[in-house]
């Protein structure tokens, strides 16, 4: 009954925390989408600006580059995180510091420095024409943008996945074994259901910074490529227009919901035939 | 707006490792331009015995020991604030909510401040050394600032084309070579809304201020018709791209012309025949400013001939005062057309004006349409 009474106390630091930087913004940005900049009557035109050819365009364009860097992600960290589980020696935390010490860096800094390997005179074509090989002409192309996704948000990917699959008791494993499932059967029958929730978050955590970036395609793309970051960005930069920007906005939270409802959906719905 | 964000050099040379960069922008004593400057100064004031100031200028947009200097002069405290882009700075000052004495917008900015009634107007007699101030700037000055009633000139430049003469084969006088298909994957354009379509209008003979949409039309016709020889679109990495010979052709501001030439001699400034903008950033008094007697005396010590240079030695953006001007001993600095062109050039060069929200939301929207073709 005591510890009852305390638990509002405990929460307060991060009611506190929620309601002024999460709430309070959040209900900014319904009141600016929602609200014309003329004169401040309820409207849904700056919800309709996505129906631009342009701005369409830029969002369809993002989904695409970030479903790709989640794609590559996903391949990159599944992989790796079941090598860690196998492998059970000492030093995969040491090793999964290593993956996640560029973090300690901006990211802002690790994407100009990718724009230093991928010019055209950079330290990637230097290499290649030290060898006599064609240049690569990669900078200003979509093809820049997802490497700088995928170095950039892989950490957000291997860690939740790891963690998930580090903490898969070794015994059910085992019984996966003993009962004659092989390796490949036991990571699919056994390790993928229950590593789900991880690579869940993992897809959720990648995949929405990088709908929404717009620094990326910004250094890496030689602001060639217009993400639907961009244009955001655009509205409130340049035009001072935080209702345009704040619809806009809003259209990719819905484009957030949906993709975490569906990831979610499959999520159950692989729950409910793993447990049968 | 036209300011090398040297801070961010700083970091990446910190982040590569680049050691020579680093002593280039960090620590070293010595001005940018490669010249020594001492402010007298006459009394030796404790800062906050007479009152304060808070001061809003461009990040990285005084010389060293300047504010240092003022504080002992006058002994008002400098509060100093710096902003990146007249865009972040806009919404500071017209939420009221902070009383800034004295900041440093650009042209069209001072424009649009004028026409809110954000600032007020300056009483040329409080300060004394105004007669520094070239009046061929004032008269640029007028386009924006009728009467100079509003805006005191702090730093002035051009915009104009930067090409390495070791990859290009002729002279190029015109804009047009930034549509020229020879040099596809070679140009650098300018990611600045209102210099791209300066350019684009310029070429096409119409007015750089234009809010006509037929024209606007024709000129984001021309700007996507150049996109695919464009290899990139930058404003700061000009600077670094065209030094390290990535790009033939870039869109540079006057004030980085005379680092990059001296980094990479192979690179030459020229202001197009077509015309161009010119482009300044001045002083002024916001409406709200509490403490509007320092903010004359800061503005007069800025205007000072010894503050104005040591100022133009870190900048290197060109100076509107003369008296500074005379005080360079670089005589190539000195005479340089890039740091000071004449009136052949600057006669085909005009400022920015303030467009309304209407025309700036017409003016994006084209300008995402090249940018998403």
């Amino acid at each position: 009954m005591k510890n009852r009474n305390k638990m509002p106390l405990l929460a307060a630091p991060y009611g506190v925390w929620s309601v002024a930087f999460i709430v309070i913004p959040l209900i900014m940005i319904l009141y600016y989408g929602f609200t014309s900049k003329a004169d401040g009557s309820f409207t849904f035109e700056n919800i309709a600006l996505i129906a631009k050819s342009d701005n369409l365009k830029a969002l369809g364009l993002s989904v695409v580059l970030s479903l790709i860097s989640t794609v590559i992600c996903l391949l990159i960290a599944y992989p790796l995180a079941l090598i860690l589980k196998a492998l059970k020696f000492k030093g995969s935390s040491f090793l999964i510091m290593i993956i996640i010490l560029p973090m300690w860096m901006n990211s802002l800094l690790r994407t100009i420095a990718w724009q230093n390997i991928l010019e055209n005179t950079g330290i990637l074509n230097n290499i290649l024409t030290f060898f006599g090989l064609p240049k690569a002409h990669i900078i200003n192309t979509n093809k820049a943008i997802i490497i700088g996704m995928v170095y950039d948000f892989l950490p957000f990917m291997i860690l939740p996945i790891n963690n998930v699959i580090q903490k898969i008791d070794d015994d059910v494993i085992n019984a996966a074994r003993d009962l004659g499932a092989n390796y490949f059967q036991t990571i699919i029958r056994v390790i993928l259901p229950l590593s789900l929730p991880g690579v869940i978050s993992g897809i959720t955590m990648v995949f929405v910074p990088a709908l929404t970036t717009f620094v990326i395609s910004t250094i890496l793309g030689g602001s060639k490529i217009l993400l639907i970051g961009n244009v955001i960005e655009q509205y409130f930069q340049y035009i001072y227009n935080w209702n345009a920007g704040s619809g806009l906005s809003l259209v990719l939270m819905v484009f957030i919901f949906i993709s975490m409802a569906l990831v979610n959906k499959y999520d159950k719905e692989d729950e409910v035939s793993a447990a049968f | 707006m036209k300011k090398f964000n040297r801070s961010l050099a700083f970091s990446m040379a910190v982040c590569l490792g680049a050691s020579t960069v680093l002593t280039g922008c960090g620590t070293s004593v010595e001005d940018n331009t490669g010249e020594e400057v001492e402010i007298t100064v006459s009394n030796e004031l404790k800062a906050g015995e007479n009152g304060e100031v808070y001061v809003f200028n461009w990040g990285e947009y005084i010389g060293d020991g300047v504010i240092e200097a003022f504080e002992k002069e006058t002994g008002i405290k400098v509060n100093y604030m710096e902003f990146t882009e007249n865009e972040d700075m806009y919404p500071l000052l017209a939420s009221g909510a902070n009383n800034y004495d004295v900041v440093c917008p650009s042209d069209y900015m001072v424009d649009k401040l004028i026409k809110e009634n954000l600032i007020q107007p300056i009483d040329k007699s409080k300060i004394t050394n105004y007669g520094n101030i070239d009046p061929e700037y004032l008269k640029s000055a007028e386009l924006f600032d009728p009467g100079n009633q509003y805006c005191v000139p702090y730093c002035w430049g051009t915009v104009g084309i930067l090409y390495n003469t070791s990859m290009v084969d002729e002279e190029i006088t015109s804009w047009n070579a930034l549509f020229d298909e020879k040099y596809s994957g070679q140009i650098l354009m300018m990611n600045s809304l209102r210099d791209a379509y300066m350019i684009a209008l310029n070429l096409l003979g119409y007015d750089l201020n234009t809010s006509n949409e037929a024209e606007l039309d024709a000129a984001t016709d021309l700007l996507k018709k150049q996109k695919p020889l464009v290899q990139a679109y930058v404003v700061d990495e000009v600077r670094d791209k065209m030094i390290g010979g990535e790009a033939a052709i870039g869109v540079i501001y006057s004030g980085e012309a005379i680092y990059t030439a001296r980094e990479n001699p192979d690179l030459k400034y020229v202001v197009p025949d077509e015309g161009s903008n010119v482009w300044i950033d001045g002083w002024v008094i916001p409406t709200n400013s509490k403490n509007t007697e320092n903010a004359y005396k800061w503005i007069d010590f800025m205007c000072r001939a010894d503050v104005a240079l040591a100022n133009f030695n870190y900048i290197t953006y060109s100076t509107p005062n003369k008296a500074a001007r005379e005080l360079i001993t670089d005589e190539d600095i000195k005479n340089s057309t890039v740091a000071f062109p004449g009136e052949d050039i600057l006669s085909r060069c005009k400022a920015y004006n303030y467009l309304t929200p209407e025309v700036e939301e017409m003016y994006m929207e084209k300008w995402n349409s090249v940018k998403s073709n």
